[in-house]
């Protein structure tokens, strides 16, 4: 499968790369293979037929019912998509396993299936020692055995490095006794093994497999959640638990890099997670305004619920692009660092600007997708009887797990910075450039024939936004150094341009792929990619108007106001034409206009 | 027992409208996204299911069709078909019925059947003749719109739809069965599944392999000409029944009276 795939791009390459050149480089849900696209249907078959007949059980928490479940995934073989051959694996890698993520489209099962396959499974499957990886994978493979993660505790959450759980080497040096309270922990209910992150003699934290028939062990009562209400989270209370020496994961006191790492992958996959449950929420909200009349016209006729369809469709098309081009990246990028732990650190920690994007913009999306979603629906979205009530709910907490959005914003332009100043991207030496000719008031030249000409304009915009958040975010920079930490709503805006920034590349990207390749929907992929530009280029805007307002030195920013918002510009097309083009496919459709992979 | 499944490659009827050349009478595949017939999943899965009965049995999916029609036994392979055959060859573009039923017929042949089965008809051509012509040319008993196929002793035993029930019917093996569409409940391809098909035996023939001459099939061979092609007439308006105390009635006398009640 990974002959498929294009060469991989370096992190952060989108910021400094024009878009017609990494159309040449990225993946799109295009190039995937049959043998992909039938795992994606067997998932979203097995969803179909498994799953969504036992809801009410699921969501009541009947006891067995999502265990069996996960054990009927495995023996399906969809547990074993990311671990090795010699294991019990597929090994088919990330690229595969998120277009599988994305296909999961119920949330509680989906959440239960991450927290096997992705946080529960991946650390070993990486970090593991071959002792460790022949005793637990074939096991988690199967679905003979389902994992869980313990990270988070009462008083820490996104913070991982102050947590309090100890691991104390025993006398005999055989065992360490772990001691502590883990809280939020999915499967908790009826999880065989953890990975537990625990200090030992209050290092930095470690990370150790935990059997949990083992003793000193106990769990807490099911939390009551807003949505996900299927999923099982619990607290899990270690008292003395002993562990073996041979189970400490990774290196002692290291632990924490496994955590760090490894939420890099659940972050991406969150966003694949958000993805499929966008085109799923579409999906009943295009449906609906086929099938219910209000003033004796069907709501599709209505430009409002066009306006609402459309945009539903570009922001999901955005998200999806993003997240599939990280993934594959992520995945060839890993595969190049063979077995070599650190590489394998390194790899990943490549595209942590990307993953932290994935997460926060496809779980952004899906917030608005469900809400327009309920909104479509009237009165009855806000039933209990419509499904869309429940992806509403379910929807709320992908803001919050997996680092809330506010942390990943933080980690996105953080790492920026850290790699700006580690002189680890080119951004220094491509500044002074940028700021002559902001400074000049010369416009950025448009692209030529190398971008189909009905994406020119939105290609363009997007070239100039990728200059002027260089520049803005340089200058801020620079006039605040180290103070910087302090002004998080800094970060906040530059974060937030990145965020668009990325998207709108990656949907244009796509298109231009699209065009190229003579796809059959490349008319309607290019509307799409254009639609979600218009949509980001006006946030762009807004974010750097109000950064530059509060953050650039006082006396300069009634210039340097006006001489950003003429070099950003307009992204000038008729954006209602276009949602009422895009809302048309969306309703013949009945849905996410693309095919749902 | 050795079972076999003809099947097809075809215009994704999904996604794909499905268009007439003008020009060669024939429906267009080129261009176009191309998906095993759905048709042939059912077909597949009932097979899937008298094999798994029976046990001691291999089933193989055999096709005629472009280098591309490998997908399409690809995909039988990973609902768990053991065996493919692809027959290929630049002279069969162009067979009519005649010769895709001789073609597959010389194919299946060579390997001594028990049980051959096909879908009643495909989904992109209809013509419903390939499964008797196969049957024909190879002088086997055909069994035809079959709900439940059964083995018992050297008998093939199927029930039969019919207009108000079922048959009983059986004939000595070997025998060609169809499927009745929509009897069997489709199954799709688990990851195991789709892991598995990578390390199934795929063989593919040529005209030569089989000792079929270029003339006897293809364009060549063909012995069907479509004269001309024509839209359908569009449907004419339903009828609006106002119910003013009587539309049960106005309704039930419209059903008798084209005797579908």
């Amino acid at each position: 499968m990974s002959m498929t795939m294009k060469p991989t791009e370096s992190g952060t390459a989108f910021l400094l790369t024009p878009v017609s050149e990494s159309a040449d480089k990225i993946f799109t849900l295009e190039q995937s293979d049959d043998e992909q696209r039938w795992i994606a249907e067997s998932a979203a078959t097995f969803v179909m037929r498994e799953v969504l007949p036992k809801l009410e059980a699921v969501e009541h928490q009947e006891p067995g019912v999502m265990p069996s479940l996960v054990k009927k995934a495995g023996e399906q073989g969809l547990l074993m998509i990311d671990i090795p051959e010699q294991y019990g694996g597929a090994e088919l890698g990330l690229l595969t396993s998120a277009i599988v993520a994305s296909s999961i489209h119920e949330a509680s099962f989906s959440v239960a299936f991450g927290a096997h396959t992705t946080i529960g499974t991946l650390p070993i499957v990486f970090y593991g020692t071959e002792e460790q990886k022949r005793k637990y994978l074939p096991k988690l493979a199967t679905g003979e055995w389902i994992a869980a993660y313990a990270l988070t505790e009462p008083g820490v959450g996104s913070d991982a490095m102050n947590l309090s759980t100890t691991a104390r080497l025993s006398e005999d040096g055989k065992y360490y006794l772990l001691n502590g309270t883990k809280q939020w922990i999915s499967n908790a209910g009826f999880a065989d093994l953890m990975v537990v992150f625990a200090r030992v003699d209050g290092q930095r934290p470690s990370a150790f497999i935990v059997e949990t028939s083992w003793p000193g062990i106990s769990t807490g009562a099911e939390e009551r959640k807003m949505g996900i209400k299927g999923s099982s989270t619990r607290q899990v209370y270690f008292e003395n638990t002993p562990v073996p020496v041979e189970n400490l994961l990774g290196e002692l006191h290291k632990g924490y890099k496994i955590a760090f790492n490894i939420l890099n992958i659940g972050r991406l996959k969150l966003g694949a997670g958000a993805v499929g449950g966008a085109r799923t929420a579409l999906d009943l909200a295009a449906a609906y305004t086929t099938e219910r009349k209000a003033f004796g016209k069907y709501l599709h006729e209505f430009g409002m619920i066009q306006k609402k369809l459309a945009r539903m469709a570009a922001e999901t098309y955005a998200a999806e692009s993003e997240v599939f081009r990280t993934a594959a990246n992520i995945e060839n990028a890993r595969r190049g660092a063979g077995e070599n732990t650190e590489q394998v650190f390194k790899a990943i920690e490549e595209f942590a600007i990307e993953d932290s994007i994935a997460k926060v913009h496809g779980s952004e999306v899906l917030a608005y997708v469900v809400d327009e979603g309920v909104q479509i629906f009237g009165g009855y979205g806000y039933m209990q009887e419509y499904p869309i009530e429940k992806a509403y709910r379910d929807a709320r907490i992908q803001r919050i797990f997996e680092g809330t959005n506010e942390i990943n914003r933080l980690v996105a332009a953080g790492t920026l910075f850290r790699r700006v100043l580690g002189g680890k991207i080119d951004l220094m030496n491509r500044y002074p450039a940028i700021e002559a000719r902001i400074k000049s008031g010369e416009a950025l030249p448009a692209p030529g024939d190398e971008v189909p000409a009905e994406l020119r304009t939105a290609v363009h915009a997007v070239e100039r936004a990728k200059d002027v958040a260089i520049y803005a975010g340089m200058r801020v920079a620079m006039r605040y150094m180290q103070a910087l930490e302090n002004e998080e709503e800094f970060i906040e805006y530059l974060a937030n341009l990145l965020i668009d920034i990325y998207a709108s590349d990656s949907a244009l990207a796509r298109a231009i792929q699209a065009i190229r390749r003579g796809d059959e929907n490349s008319a309607l992929h290019s509307k799409l990619a254009q639609l979600a530009t218009w949509l980001a280029h006006s946030r762009i805007r807004l974010n750097l108007d109000q950064m530059i307002m509060t953050y650039f030195e006082p006396e300069t920013v009634s210039e340097e106001l006006a001489r950003v918002r003429a070099y950003v510009g307009d992204y000038l097309i008729n954006g209602v034409a276009l949602q009422r083009d895009i809302a048309a496919e969306v309703v013949a459709k009945k849905g996410y206009p693309l095919p749902h992979f | 027992m050795k079972i076999f499944v003809c099947v097809k490659q075809i215009p994704d009827p999904n996604t794909v409208e499905s268009k007439l050349d003008p020009a060669t009478k024939r429906l267009v595949r080129t261009g176009v996204s191309l998906v095993l017939d759905p048709g042939d999943e059912t077909t597949i899965a009932a097979a899937i299911k008298l094999r798994d009965s029976l046990g001691n049995s291999e089933l193989t999916a055999i096709s005629m069709g472009p280098a591309s029609a490998q997908e399409a036994l690809r995909r039988a392979l990973a609902m768990g078909v053991d065996r493919a055959i692809l027959i290929s060859d630049s002279a069969l573009a162009g067979s009519d019925v005649l010769g895709t039923a001789r073609t597959l017929a010389a194919a299946l042949k060579r390997e001594n059947p028990d049980l051959i089965f096909c879908s009643t008809e495909s989904t992109d051509g209809y013509t419903g003749m390939v499964p008797g012509a196969i049957a024909e040319f190879l002088g086997l008993p055909q069994l035809t719109f079959a709900r439940e196929i059964n083995v018992e002793g050297t008998k093939a035993v199927i029930k039969r739809v019919t207009q108000t029930g079922y048959e009983v019917v059986e004939s000595p093996l070997p025998a060609v069965v169809t499927i009745a569409s929509g009897s069997f409940e489709a199954i799709y391809p688990t990851m195991k599944g789709i892991m598995s098909a990578r390390k199934k035996p795929f063989s593919q023939l040529s005209l030569s392999d089989l000792g079929l001459d270029p003339s006897q099939v293809g364009e060549a061979g063909a012995r069907e000409q479509v004269l001309s092609i024509g839209k359908a007439e569009a449907r004419a308006a339903g009828q609006i029944i106002k119910d003013e105390g009587n539309a049960a009635e106005i309704i039930a006398d419209f059903l008798q009276r084209h005797q579908l009640l």
